[in-house]
């Protein structure tokens, strides 16, 4: 339960930060939140040499919008998304689900930047992020780039982010008006990682579903855009007929590993059920 | 690593130590400071039992580095009660309902409720079951701890006159 | 002239004493942060301790490194088994008559067990230098199937029990052979089984699991070499014991010993055996001069310390048609770890298992145990178990269910046909326990209607119904439990830890201003003794309970009792606690009747006086007549009002209860929720009232983990799967449902206040109640019986078995 040693380091700027990490290379890590980073650190899986801490970085803070955009800078941690008036409004299923993230404590500290960045299959923004299509917009010694999330996670804890980028912003289509969404998690207990989830963004018009974007948290080694799955609904009503092919669609994307939670058939089966009831909410609640 | 200047405020009062920056904040408070109301109960930030109130939220201290705290305000349960001694609508809803057993639990408990009852000044009961959910206790089964929570929410939200 | 006397009613509410809703004393420190537990201890120049710990469940130690970590500044010993032969501590004596490493002698046996032991300035010098130490291991083949211990090619994994044919509980038929137990008649159980009408048979595995309180275990030792006296402070629900045991394995003499438990923060049986952590302080204080700390994490408290269960039980039993039990029998393999450390009495390797047959008039009965190791932690006996009452409960509950689905009666039903009448009191059970006292109809009426069962069994027909129509993908169960539990262990003759029979003490002193102090030889854990103790006293001697102080721990005042486990402090030391209390009054009476002239036999006690029959307005006050008991004795007397009682228990007691659970589970995601729970415990006189809640609330919620979650699963390489709080399932206050309690008062008979201990009752019936509602929820699908714990993907599991589920 005790950390090996390392050097802090609490720089006032980001670009103070980039200039660290450059330096320090893959001996540094940077802490937002601290709790993925940190408990990692207790069991001494992590061992960094420099800690590179993020929390006077203002700004990497604050959540706002353009007119075709929200955008939420790293350091915005799941409480403040959780109070946020103005995600409540334009794009509220990042609110249902950090509603189920951890607990109160860890809400208060976690961040959506290292939620999204650190690549752990189990956490629940990625997921949420393919499915809004959203991209991440990351600094580095190189300079300032945007990856799609779509096309940013590679692999278990491995993602496009290069040795020494920071990863300062989350930038959100803004999606339309009435639409529908839901974000769909069953788990052992109140702050356990999903044994399997589904974020669904839809828009219906005139009863027929016109856009729809499904994905998976926890049924792989990284969040899976069920892109076929999303397909299936579009053009229908989402009716029963529609929900179930797209449910199968993406069970058959689903390798989830067996753990605590259950065998890999069960961890399936409860992707497909997650994507039906995600579906039918976001069906109900579309405008 | 070489120990580092960590200066905070704790319960009100200033304190300044010097500490490796590997020192976790629960440590730091229990070791260094004599602070041993919070206390350790997992290693994975489950438990609950090491939250303490830090700029206003509610924090599990092991998993904070103490450099990380440093210019931090934090209150523990030490420092619920009111400086002439009388204490905190929730410590006392605690023995009034019997809302603790082997008290491990408890400073973390009524620290996290402190912060609760001024996130939701009224919570129902689902919402205080969700609003503690970060804070695991084997002795109560909650439901008196439900119960002195609401019980110190109605104390605290009476009007003034009333409660003279 | 006299002043008015308050009238009797309103003299017994100031007393505060039996049966009243008495707020705690201990709260006051405890929501101020001004508990004392373990780590709360802080000593000059005191050392902490922490150990190497194997990562492998079955290994050979080839070689230990030490230098690395002995270079690290601020490390002030390694210890390993070679540094303890020399003082033979590299083996300790287990609760179960067997040895335990002490740290590992050449092999280690399972997971996380003890290696080698680190001093340091800090705890953080200490992990640093427990990283440094290299050891080199063998790995050898793992054994964590009860079932294959006792192959031929098992593995042998006790070298040092190689050669022994016998151990402490007889002889040994395999190399992997606890024991075997065996109870009950035998012929006459198989002649009932073969005679039957009908019989079921059930194979029913109560899971490994462990009672993690919520405070880890911990000690400080501390060696005055001036001296030559040991003090040491700990998580100890039996600090007596552990002195006596301490004395024994050290040679220090046990007057130079003294043990002391502070808070502890929560126990339910984890805290009670010697574990290797607090015997390496102790010699790291000898030897190194300075108090030495140790603390563990909640990691090796899961991997190394004290688990619970692992009973694999098959069960059968006999009945007429009409569901009238006509006999039982049971097999238990019953899986011990890599060391017998079950902290049983000493004559019951099995504990009280053969309480099975429950709460039922079963004619004759028969169980065998047979003990075994495997590559897993050692314990066996511990969370809220009363000494194996869980399993035994758990057992008769659901071969009851197995024997209802059988002939299609109703579980309710079933249960009534077969419940030990009231006029059968006091009980001869198959098995040899005689129950004290029960009224168990009027119980089961209680509950029964309280739930209206009769209108949940219709909504569950109509539920079902629904389901088979499509119209709901969620099933109703209904679980019933009437359980009998056993506690309050034990009369010596039968009862006793090591030699040390289990009574239990107090020692009273009024002082001369009429308030007092009590010491017992218990240790709450959070049962709150220092309020209802006082409680008792109150009534027995009329002084108010918040004017006695109750003490209990410190082993140089304290009177010798075995601690606080089994639900046991009631029954034992509550009992010493009323008689020390009636010999205090039964002094006072004589100095009254001195003081008022009159004989003994002339005086009335009422409430917290006594007055002269026919003249009551002569009367002496306790508090008057405490100060009288410095001053003003009768001729003869010695001064002073002080007694002291060891009470030897003539039986156990035998708390029951009604439980009925509902649930909804959802066939599709496998999810139950707990509908409804009613608990209804009669554990005699109830002291506390508000404290019995407390203490059903938590033990349910414990049994909630237990049925619904819990499991401390092993790979096949011995590697522990649940060893942190991510996957061992405690409970939040999402999960936790609202507990409803209610209870019947069924005095024990033998007990001097009547009352039988509650603590256990709630783990003993609520695990049954939960268990046998999912099972309820399947059963007319053709379930007979689905293991625990109930998660999710087992419940799933067997609904996709029946059919239930799509695709």
């Amino acid at each position: 339960m005790i950390p090996a040693s390392f050097e802090y380091h609490r720089p006032r700027s980001l670009d103070e930060a980039i200039g660290l990490l450059a330096q320090h290379g893959e001996d540094a890590r940077v802490v937002a939140g601290g709790h993925s980073l940190i408990p990692m650190m207790k069991l001494r899986l992590a061992k960094p040499e420099h800690l590179v801490d993020l929390q006077d970085l203002d700004e990497l803070r604050g959540i706002r919008s353009e007119p075709d955009a929200v955008i939420i800078a790293a350091l915005a941690t799941q409480h403040e998304l959780i109070g946020a008036e103005l995600l409540a409004a334009k794009c509220p299923i990042i609110r249902e689900t950090a509603l189920q993230i951890a607990d109160p404590q860890v809400r208060y500290c976690g961040t959506l930047g290292g939620n999204v960045a650190n690549g752990d299959p189990g956490n629940d923004m990625p997921a949420v992020m393919v499915a809004l299509g959203a991209t991440y917009r990351v600094k580095g010694r190189g300079g300032e780039r945007d990856i799609p999330a779509r096309d940013f996670y590679e692999g278990a804890y491995s993602t496009a982010l290069r040795e020494g980028d920071i990863l300062v912003a989350v930038r959100i289509p803004m999606p339309a008006d009435g639409h529908g969404y839901a974000y769909e998690k069953q788990k052992r207990k109140v702050g356990d990682y999903a044994t399997a989830a589904a974020a669904v963004v839809l828009t219906m018009s005139g009863g027929v579903c016109s856009s729809a974007a499904i994905a998976l948290t926890n049924v792989a080694d990284t969040p899976l855009f069920a892109k076929e799955a999303g397909e299936a609904v579009v053009g229908t009503a989402v009716d029963e007929a529609a929900i179930s092919e797209a449910a199968r669609r993406a069970q058959h994307i689903a390798s989830p590993s067996a753990d605590g939670r259950g065998p890999a058939d069960f961890r399936t089966h409860v992707a497909g059920i997650m994507v039906r009831r995600a579906l039918a909410r976001a069906k109900e609640r579309a405008g | 690593m070489a120990k580092m200047h960590i200066a905070l405020r704790v319960n009100n009062r200033q304190v300044e130590t010097l500490a490796e920056p590997r020192i976790l904040l629960i440590h730091l408070l229990r070791e260094e400071l004599g602070i041993t109301g919070p206390h350790i109960g997992c290693d994975t930030s489950h438990c609950g039992a090491c939250t303490v109130d830090m700029n206003g939220r509610s924090v599990k201290s092991c998993t904070v580095f103490a450099a990380q705290a440093h210019g931090a305000e934090i209150i523990t349960i030490e420092g619920l009660a009111s400086a002439d001694g009388s204490l905190h609508p929730l410590q006392e809803a605690f023995r009034e309902h019997h809302g603790l057993q082997c008290g491990f639990c408890t400073p973390g408990m009524i620290t996290r409720a402190y912060r609760l009852l001024q996130e939701i000044p009224n919570p129902s009961e689902a919402e205080i079951r969700h609003g503690i959910a970060g804070n695991l206790c084997r002795c109560t089964g909650y439901q008196t701890i439900v119960r002195a929570i609401r019980a110190a929410a109605e104390r605290l939200n009476m009007p003034k006159e009333a409660a003279e | 002239m006299s002043a008015e006397i308050e009238s009797a009613q309103a003299r017994t509410q100031k007393l505060e004493g039996l049966g009243t809703r008495r707020k705690r004393v201990e709260d006051a420190r405890f929501t101020q942060g001004k508990g004392n537990y373990i780590d709360d201890l802080k000593l000059p120049g005191m050392l902490f301790g922490d150990f190497v710990r194997s990562p492998y469940g079955h290994a050979r130690v080839k070689s230990i490194n030490k230098d690395a970590a002995l270079e690290l500044p601020g490390v002030k010993a390694v210890l390993t088994a070679d540094d303890l032969k020399p003082l033979k501590l590299h083996w300790m004596p287990t609760l179960a008559g067997d040895v335990q490493a002490v740290l590992a002698d050449e092999k280690v046996l399972f997971q996380g067990q003890e290696v080698a032991f680190v001093v340091a300035e800090d705890r953080y010098i200490a992990a640093d230098a427990v990283d440094l130490v290299e050891v080199d291991y063998e790995e050898l083949p793992a054994l964590v199937d009860p079932t294959k211990s006792m192959a031929a090619d098992a593995p042998v994994l006790r070298d040092d029990l190689k050669d022994k044919t016998s151990g402490a509980h007889g002889p040994r038929k395999h190399h992997n052979h606890v024991f075997t137990w065996e109870v009950g008649d035998a012929e006459g159980t198989a002649r009932a089984l073969r005679d039957a009408a009908v019989i079921a048979k059930e194979r029913i595995v109560y899971q490994r699991v462990h009672p993690c309180p919520l405070e880890t275990c911990g000690c400080v030792a501390s060696m005055d070499k001036v001296n030559g006296h040991l003090t040491m402070w700990g998580t100890f629900q039996a600090p007596h014991a552990v002195r006596t045991v301490a004395s024994l394995i050290s040679g220090i003499p046990e007057h130079k010993i003294r043990i002391i438990s502070p808070d502890i923060g929560g126990g339910f049986g984890n805290k009670v055996g010697v574990y290797p952590g607090y015997i390496c302080s102790i010699v790291a204080s000898i030897v190194l001069g300075v108090p030495v700390k140790w603390v563990e994490d909640r990691m090796e408290n899961l991997q190394a310390t004290a688990f619970a269960r692992d009973y694999h039980m098959t069960g059968e039993i006999a009945a007429t048609r009409d569901g009238r039990v006509t006999g039982l029998r049971c097999h238990v393999l019953a899986d011990h770890g890599a060391f017998d450390a079950c902290a049983d009495p000493a004559k019951y390797p099995a504990g009280f298992f053969s309480i099975c047959t429950g709460s039922y008039d079963i004619p004759v009965a028969h169980v065998t145990v047979d003990g075994v190791y495997t590559n897993k932690a050692p314990g066996g006996v511990a969370y809220r178990c009363s000494f194996r009452v869980t399993e035994a409960s758990y057992f008769i509950e659901r071969m009851i269910d197995v024997l209802a689905r059988k002939l299609d009666i109703d579980p309710a039903e079933i249960r009534r046909r077969n419940l030990i009448r009231k006029d059968q009191f006091p009980y001869q059970s198959a098995l040899g326990w005689e129950y004290d006292s029960g009224d168990y109809q009027t119980a089961l009426d209680k509950a029964l209607s309280a739930v209206g069962y009769a209108a949940l069994r219709d909504e569950q027909r109509r539920n079902r119904d629904a389901f088979r129509r499509g119209e709901t993908r969620k099933l109703m169960g209904i679980g019933v439990s009437f359980f009998t539990e056993i506690v309050g262990a034990g009369p010596i003759k039968n009862c006793d830890i090591l030699g040390l029979g289990m009574f239990d003490s107090c020692e009273i002193r009024v002082h001369p201003t009429g308030s007092a102090i009590a010491r017992l030889g218990t240790i709450s854990q959070g049962q709150g003794h220092a309020t209802t103790f006082a409680q008792i006293l109150a009534s027995e001697i009329g002084i108010p309970a918040a004017n006695i102080t109750v003490e209990e721990g410190d082993t140089d005042t304290a009177p010798y009792g075995l601690g606080t486990y089994g639900s046991r402090s009631t029954p034992v030391a509550g009992a010493a606690t009323a008689m020390a209390g009636r010999k205090i009054r039964a002094k006072a009476q004589m100095i009254a009747a001195y003081l008022l002239e009159v004989h003994d036999d002339d005086l009335e006690w009422d409430v917290d006086r006594f007055r002269v029959k026919g003249a009551p307005e002569r009367s002496k006050t306790m508090t008057e007549l405490a100060f009288a008991a410095y001053n003003n004795v009768p001729p003869g007397m010695e001064p002073g009002l002080e007694a002291v009682s060891y009470y030897d228990p003539p039986n156990m007691t035998y708390p029951f209860g009604a439980y009925v659970c509902v649930v909804d589970i959802d066939v599709d995601t496998g999810v139950t929720e707990i509908r409804r729970f009613y608990a209804l415990d009669d554990c005699g006189t109830r002291i506390n009232p508000m404290i019995i809640e407390g203490q059903v609330h938590g033990g349910l919620t414990e049994a909630l983990a237990i049925a619904m979650g819990q499991e401390m699963e092993y790979d096949e390489y011995g590697n522990l799967k649940n060893a942190s709080l991510l996957d061992f399932f405690l409970p939040t206050a999402v999960e936790t449902p609202n507990w409803e309690t209610d209870y019947t008062t069924t005095p024990s008979p033998h007990h001097p206040i009547g009352a039988k201990g509650v603590g256990e009752s709630p783990n003993v019936g609520g695990v049954s109640a939960i268990s046998n509602a999912v099972n309820d929820a399947f059963a007319h699908l053709g379930l007979t019986h689905t293991q625990m714990p109930h998660d999710h993907w087992r419940v799933w599991k067997t609904a996709q078995r029946l059919g239930l589920t799509a695709a």
